[in-house]
């Protein structure tokens, strides 16, 4: 065991954690924050994204002494401070979710991308987008939301 | 957390409650003690709460709580059923809270989601209750106004009197309310007054699943509890023999090992729980298992031994679906006939959130389960006879549940759960990796097809027959299957199109298999409907007819079917070349949970691949409760029928599944997303069929029929590789 301090959300937390576990179970089972899901565990689906320093990573493959010291890290409950984020409301208008299970992921991928892509293409999101599934097939709405957030923001 | 516990109500006020229909009938439960309903989340005031009928709870401060008894699972139904009671209630969606219920007697026994069956079954019985709930508060604000019931109308959680312009908000009116007498036959709302039903109404749900807030099953903590995972053996059907958990328990974390049972219908197996204070140290206290099990002979059991058993029984005869004519002697005599044999594999449901369940055994005696399921009202019923605790000792709380396909239909996760909370005597969560849930099943059955049809002089069908070589669900459910007639889930809808066909005999030839099954999103309709309507293509191209005009030669009478196809004819252009290279396909289907059809649009490209231009998907409704929804409905099974149809099969290697997780059992992502163009066929009137299913049969021939139209190459076997066709 080994204690780690976290900054999630702007908030800091102490947890005390084998350093082989993954950030997912950190977030989710030591820090509370359910948010963030378990898909996979393989970094396929992309269910577990969240941001650090900005960056969309896969926590189940992320442990948590991977982490640099200070780095900070963002999940779903964190992205929108105190109003939704233009994606969570795009994501609203254009009515994404079914099961609603993926996403979290889904959004934290969309909010990476426009920060890189402010005005995506289809074919940018596609490639940007392809990590995260949705087993429900909202695909085609995920895109539509992207669109309406980018013009949003 | 969506739950309620109010099974302590007094009994005696729910003794009516026998049926849905009489539920709405039911008098108010006036003075429900706090203490008796304590687990009833956010209801602040309980003494001052009154159950108009077990749906709508009303409080004094007008506070309002509708329950729904179907689990959301992503079709919407958290939306559309309170709404069918908010509409005749004369309530916005702002109004009300939604709670789900966990299988509580009182509720009736209409508390699963599956068979697309929810809004169609609900549609009516659920508006009297809404409609019963207004009358009697129109009732109420009339005797206070000492005024005429006629005067009074409700809207906005109000009754208002008409003349002077007077209101109440239900809140002061449910006391008097729930002690009238309640309307035997309320009046419904003529529908061109609604407000919410038949409108793209923005789902309450949504919100909380763009902000991480809404409460699936394995995101539920209860205080001191521990987490499992379970080493259950890859052959199906094994003993366990014995184990090693030194190493398991030397893991940091690892609290104790012990054996769990896993029921599945009449299917019972024994595996390993790793538990441990952290999901993490759980798993790695599970690898560091040395487990040794008896595969029972079973360790020989592989897909192409299987598939090859599953041809050869396509020789028998089988046993009669349904016959018509005399099949015999016209497919015999005919000099213009043709045969196929189609393939479809196992198939995973793969919900994006693996099965899971939180369980807690008390000390008292009583059981606690926090789970995401289909079936609430199986849980409480079947739980007792398993584990001898009565239904009143157990509470469920029906979480949002992270997709279901009918997997969560069944409760053998819960009930494993259970048995391990049993045994521990601690609250624990016990979560199936994703190997766990594409491995250990249970599956989509596969069906193999034997197709025979002759064709008239004229180029019509004269005869035609669909056999179906296939295992069955049942066979987990039953001591002894009875073989001497087909089993209706797996000749689902062979018998039941709309197609004038004069000599018809279709039949069954049973299989005998180990391998846990369970219903999939639109079940067998899905492998049938592949086999059945490429099939009917097969002898459009012999009869050297269009495959859209073939199928309109065969609806001489007006039906739904032809309606729908009719539609798909206009609205995709069907008549109007494509360029060389592409092509166009179509199919439908009809089944007990309703009428879907659709057009595909491929292109071959130079690679002998294929790629999806467009979906055209036409779904038959009679009457729509939220067309938005139900878009998103068609657009979920285009995709999950394009991923069964090309990507998704579990075969079988040393008895074990060969697959494991998404790189080698894949699901469609974004970037291979056609484009969909929905239609809804819903011209009012009293039939209303299903949803969340019909969309899902007719991807994988329609698909199929495109890529022939626009290669030559014709696909018998599920799943093909849209990206190397040869």
């Amino acid at each position: 065991m080994a204690k780690y301090t976290l900054n999630i959300n702007g908030k800091k937390t102490q947890v005390e954690a084998e350093p082989d576990t993954p950030m997912l179970w950190v977030i989710r089972d030591f820090v509370g924050l359910k948010g963030t899901k378990f898909g996979c565990g393989m970094a396929l689906c992309g269910a577990c994204t969240i941001h650090v320093n900005g960056q969309p990573v896969r926590s189940c493959q992320t442990p948590v002494s991977s982490l640099k010291k200070n780095s900070k890290i963002t999940t779903i409950e964190g992205i929108g401070n105190t109003q939704l984020h233009a994606v969570q409301k795009a994501w609203i208008e254009e009515q994404v979710p079914q099961c609603g299970y993926c996403q979290s992921g889904q959004i934290m991928s969309a909010v990476a991308l426009l920060k890189a892509k402010p005005k995506p293409t289809d074919e940018d999101i596609d490639t940007y987008m392809s990590g995260n599934i949705c087993r429900c097939g909202t695909y085609d709405r995920i895109r539509k939301a992207i669109h309406r957030a980018a013009a949003m923001v | 957390m969506s739950s309620i516990n109010n099974k302590n109500v007094n009994r005696r006020d729910f003794l009516r409650y026998t049926s849905l229909s009489s539920v709405a009938l039911i008098l108010g439960i006036p003075n429900v003690k706090a203490s008796d309903t304590a687990v009833i989340s956010n209801l602040s005031d309980l003494e001052e709460a009154f159950n108009l009928n077990p749906f709508v709870m009303i409080e004094k401060s007008g506070k309002i709580t509708i329950f729904n008894q179907r689990p959301e699972m992503g079709q919407g139904t958290f939306q559309s059923i309170p709404a069918l009671i908010a509409e005749e209630l004369g309530l916005s969606q702002e109004q009300f809270t939604i709670k789900q219920t966990g299988g509580e007697k009182h509720f009736g026994g209409g508390q699963w989601s599956g068979g697309s069956s929810s809004v169609r079954t609900d549609y009516m019985e659920l508006r009297k209750v809404g409609a019963a709930a207004r009358e009697m508060l129109i009732a109420a604000a009339a005797k206070q106004w000492n005024a005429s019931e006629s005067e009074c109308y409700a809207k906005d959680a109000k009754v208002f009197h008409k003349p002077s312009g007077k209101s109440l908000g239900y809140g002061d009116l449910v006391e008097t309310a729930s002690k009238l007498n309640v309307p035997k036959d309320p009046k419904l709302k003529d529908p061109k007054d609604f407000n919410i039903l038949g409108k793209s109404i923005k789902r309450q749900d949504v919100p909380l699943k763009v902000s991480g807030q809404a409460v699936f099953g394995i995101d539920v903590e209860v205080p001191n509890m521990v987490y499992a995972s379970v080493e259950r053996c890859p052959v199906f059907a094994s003993k366990l023999k014995d184990f090693d958990k030194t190493a398991a328990l030397k893991i940091a974390g690892v609290e104790q090992v012990v054996e769990v049972e896993r029921v599945f219908y009449n299917y019972k197996t024994i595996g390993v729980a790793v538990v441990a204070k952290n999901y993490w140290a759980a798993l790695k206290g599970r690898k560091a298992l040395k487990v040794n099990w008896d595969y029972q002979g079973h360790e020989n059991f592989n897909s192409k031994d299987f598939s090859q058993y599953l041809r050869d029984l396509a020789k028998n005869e089988g046993v009669v679906d349904k016959s018509e004519g005399d099949f015999d002697k016209t497919f015999a005599e005919s000099n213009n006939k043709i045969e196929a044999f189609y393939e479809t594999p196992f198939v995973s449901h793969s919900t994006m959130e693996a099965m899971n369940c939180t369980a807690h055994w008390k000390d008292d005696g009583k059981l606690e389960i926090w789970a995401s399921t289909q079936v609430p009202g199986s849980v409480i019923e079947d739980l007792p006879a398993i584990f001898g605790i009565k239904a009143e000792d157990i509470t469920l709380h029906t979480c949002f549940n992270g997709g279901g396909f009918g997997r969560r239909l069944a409760i053998d996760f819960i009930i494993e759960a259970v048995n391990l909370a049993k045994t521990i005597k601690k609250p624990v969560k016990l979560i199936w990796t994703r190997e766990d849930d594409t491995q250990l099943g249970p599956f989509r059955p596969p069906t193999f097809s034997a197709m025979k049809g002759a064709l008239s002089p004229d180029g019509k069908v004269a005869a035609f027959q669909h056999k179906v070589i296939a295992p069955t669900i049942l066979s987990f459910m039953t001591p002894k299957e009875d073989r001497t007639k087909p089993d209706g889930t797996m000749v689902e809808g062979i018998s039941h199109q709309a197609y004038e066909i004069p000599n018809m005999k279709n039949t069954m030839v049973f299989a005998d298999n180990h391998v846990p099954l369970l219903w999939w999103r639109s079940v067998t309709s899905s492998t049938l409907a592949f086999a059945h309507e490429c099939f009917i293509d097969e002898m459009a191209q012999k009869a050297g007819k269009d495959p859209l005009q073939f199928r309109l030669d065969m609806l001489t009478k007006e039906s739904d079917t032809k309606r729908v196809l009719q539609k798909l004819k206009e609205v995709s252009k069907w008549d109007m070349p494509l360029p060389k290279g592409k092509g166009r396909g179509i199919a439908q289907w009809e089944f007990f949970a309703g009428l879907g059809g659709c057009v595909f649009e491929v292109t071959k490209q130079s690679d002998n691949s294929v790629k999806i231009d467009k979906v055209f998907i036409a779904i038959d409704l009679g009457t729509v409760v939220n067309p938005d929804t139900v878009k998103s409905q068609m657009e979920g099974c285009v995709v999950m029928g394009i991923t069964a149809a090309t990507q998704n099969g579990i075969t079988f290697a040393n008895g074990k599944a060969e697959q494991s997780n998404f790189h080698n059992n894949p699901v469609m992502r974004i970037s291979e997303m056609p484009k969909v163009e929905v239609h809804i066929l819903a011209e009012g009137g009293k039939t209303i069929k299903g949803v969340g299913e019909p969309g899902l049969p007719p991807i994988a021939p329609a698909l199929a029929n495109a890529i022939f139209a626009a290669t030559g190459i014709r696909l018998r076997k599920m799943p093909f590789d849209l990206s190397n066709l040869v």
